[in-house]
């Protein structure tokens, strides 16, 4: 019985893009064996080291965990049906931050308020019912009221921190909710089939295109160890590199004095050299996320390049270099309201942004420089203005098109993606995983 | 197969408490499991979390002998494992120059003229032994290799002498910043561990632990202006360490409660970027 659960929940994690062997799924039944189920957390931190090989795999699995090890099957025996009752229980546990207390709450809310549809086939329980109508939210005034009037003493620094971390409470418990949700549909529809479906990818999976805003941030989050890690692959790419190959013509002109004998080889050692970049972004509405995702990464990678430069565009090419910094908030938004990138409407052109940039900028472009053009090539059927890329590609050292849509939807209604990788190599870059192997093929040596 | 410290998760709590390491649920729990299987733990996190401090707790708990090997960039067989004695060779070689060659060549490969390094060290004891190999992410990849036979037989193959297998399996602690993605072959060898920071209860009780002369009141202030500086978008988020540091700086400095200007004068002490104490000020609001 267990060992088939474990089967299952392990197949789970595998169907969530989690490289579990057998190897792994033995030492897990052996922590099974050796910690028990007494212990829902131990069990749960026995599994994760056994199972995971990286910390950014965490939520996945904690998700997929609670389908299959939940904290409780079935209803609650006497679930309270007023909300505002609930409402006062969960200020309470709110302000005392007892876990225990909110995810008990969590499943009463759930079964109270979360339940729709009337018939056996559509039944079902949603968490973002059960948060509109209980909306913990309007509870912020209330706990904070309620810590104050607990404290005998003056009010200290710390109280200004405390509005921050109640809706940090209030967050953790809207993830509580969802977690019940998944579990009661779970219990109506089949394990298996939900945590297919319900569990969200790890952050290197989530496509572009389609991140909310939580998952951007957490993107934009894992800019650094990303860019980190593409630099210590090129460092060693460097030190191997730097051994140098045998340069035969010296070597033959060397062996002349030795009477034809090559005794002492020449090797040919490559000059380092740093390419420079200059990236083209479309930070139109639809690719805003991938963009803003790509400038930050590669500017995090500044010192590997000798010089980058960031032109974005709507419609109207503008030079951002600057406003781009990583410590910052979202960059598309700043250079959306900073930068002249949009003329007269609001709809993507390449063609005359192109158009522009063989204008104005062409010298940016050298021999030794790696043009990135990030778009999904949708030109809302305006004219591609193919000439001024053949211009560009024609300078540069080289050219990617890179593109977030799947090639199935390239040519697709408004998009001019064959045109465009007719003359510049296009490739698709959905998710971070992706680009980062993308990034490093650029990369010099 | 087992190393055999420990019998029970409780146990482990309680004994690390009593070395002064409050363990989480999850350090707890690997660390039993690590001992209990006889595989090593792999321990991931941010600088500062107490990753190093674990493996000594450990050995210092279960009374054993701690073989360190710290990594670095260049690291090699030679620093790792283990050298042969090439003065003392010489020496032996000039000493007998009338005996035969075969007697010599096999003199100068025994055991007298090997020089153990940590790994073969902590394998070649027959005492209780912690093996901590620190910061593996900073050593190359061909040593990555060379652990694999380590940790997965717990057997050094040395040439001239043969195969040395551990009489005694050391409880062994691997270290990573993560600057370097470690291979799947050595992942998989080993139960993953996450080092985070802890959560607000566990911290205070950290630094109370650590710093007995603080006031309960100002020790769970500190903790929560450093929950929100972690929550904050900052190059560098302050360690366990750092507020400890902090704690003790503000003992130090006799302040009994925080107020606007006591934060601001010793902000440094928690950020070590200037654009991070720029930013911190102002999301705190400093006057």
């Amino acid at each position: 019985m267990i060992a088939e659960r474990l089967t299952a929940f392990v197949q789970a994690l595998r169907a969530n893009g989690l490289r579990v062997g057998p190897s792994e799924t033995v030492d897990a039944a052996a922590v099974v064996e050796v910690l028990g189920l007494a212990h829902r957390e131990r069990l749960r931190e026995g599994l994760a080291a056994a199972l995971l090989r990286g910390e950014q795999q965490r939520a996945v699995f904690d998700a997929t965990f609670d389908l299959y090890f939940p904290l409780r099957v079935g209803a609650l025996e006497t679930p309270s049906t007023e909300v505002a009752e609930l409402r006062d229980r969960l200020a309470a546990a709110l302000t005392a931050n007892d876990q225990a207390a909110m995810a008990l709450l969590a499943a009463e809310a759930v079964q109270a308020l979360g339940r729709y549809g009337n018939s056996p086939a559509s039944d079902g329980y949603s968490a973002s019912q059960t948060l509109d109508r209980l909306r913990p939210q309007i509870l912020l005034a209330r706990v904070l009221a309620a810590l104050r009037a607990d404290r005998d003493s003056a009010p200290d620094f710390t109280e200004r921190l405390e509005a921050d971390e109640i809706r940090r409470r209030i967050q953790a418990f809207r993830g509580m909710v969802g977690t019940d949700a998944r579990r009661r549909i779970a219990e109506l529809r089949g394990t298996d089939r939900i945590a297919r479906r319900a569990v969200a990818p790890t952050v290197d999976q989530i496509d572009f295109l389609y991140a909310g805003r939580d998952q951007l941030t957490e993107l934009r989050r894992a800019v650094r160890p990303l860019s980190r890690k593409l630099a210590t692959r090129l460092a060693a790419r460097r030190r191997r590199a730097s051994h140098g190959e045998i340069d035969l013509r010296r070597t033959l002109r060397r062996s002349l004095s030795t009477g034809g004998v090559p005794l002492r080889p020449a090797y040919r050692h490559r000059r380092p050299q740093r390419p420079e970049l200059v990236l083209l972004c479309d930070i139109s509405g639809s690719v805003a996320g991938f963009a803003d995702f790509t400038m930050l990464l590669v500017q995090a990678l500044r010192a590997e390049f000798s010089r980058v430069r960031v032109f974005g565009f709507v419609n109207r090419m503008a030079e951002v270099t600057e406003l781009i910094s990583p410590a910052l908030g979202s960059s598309a938004q700043r250079i959306l309201t900073e930068a002249q990138v949009m003329g007269l409407h609001t709809n993507s052109d390449y063609g005359t942004a192109l158009g522009e940039f063989a204008d104005r900028w062409l010298d940016a472009v050298g021999p030794r420089t790696s043009v990135l053009i990030l778009g999904d090539a949708r030109t809302n059927r305006r004219d591609p203005n193919l000439p001024a890329l053949r211009l560009i590609a024609a300078r540069a050292r080289r050219v990617f098109w890179l593109n977030p849509e799947p090639p199935s939807l390239w040519d697709s209604g408004d998009s001019a993606a064959t045109p465009y990788a007719s003359v510049v190599p296009m490739h698709p870059c959905r998710n971070a995983r992706q680009l980062g192997a993308l990034i490093e093929r650029l990369l010099p040596v | 197969m087992t190393t055999g410290f420990f019998t029970s998760v409780d146990e482990v709590t309680t004994r690390l408490a009593e070395a002064g390491y409050l363990a989480s649920t999850a350090v707890a729990t690997t660390v039993f499991l690590a001992d209990r299987l006889g595989k090593p733990l792999l321990v991931e996190g941010p600088a500062g979390v107490g990753k190093t401090e674990l493996a000594k707790a450990v050995a210092a708990v279960a009374d054993a002998r701690l073989v360190r090997l710290q990594c670095y960039e260049g690291v090699d067989e030679a620093r790792a494992l283990y050298e042969w004695n090439h003065a003392k060779q010489l020496l032996r070689i000039t000493a007998g120059r009338d005996e035969t060659w075969d007697r010599a060549r096999t003199d100068i490969f025994s055991e007298e003229f090997l020089l153990p390094r940590p790994l073969l060290t902590a394998i070649r004891g027959s005492e209780p032994t912690v093996l901590l190999i620190d910061e593996t992410d900073k050593a190359d990849v061909e040593v990555e290799g060379l652990l694999l036979e380590v940790l997965s037989d717990f057997q050094v193959t040395i040439p001239e002498l043969g195969t040395v297998t551990a009489e005694r399996r050391p409880f062994v602690v691997l270290t990573s910043n993560a600057t370097r993605e470690l291979s799947e072959a050595l992942r998989r060898r080993c139960l993953f561990l996450h080092l985070d920071f802890p959560d607000a209860e566990l911290e205070e009780r950290i630094v109370r632990l650590r710093v007995p002369g603080l006031d309960a009141a100002l020790a769970a202030s500190v903790v929560s202006v450093v929950g929100a500086l972690r929550a904050m978008e900052l190059r560098k988020h302050p360690s366990v360490a750092e507020t400890v540091d902090w704690a003790r700086t503000l003992l130090a400095l006799g302040a009994d409660t925080l107020d606007d200007a006591v934060v601001r004068a010793t902000l440094g002490v928690l950020l070590k970027h200037q654009e991070d104490i720029g930013r911190a000020t102002e999301k705190l609001a400093l006057a």
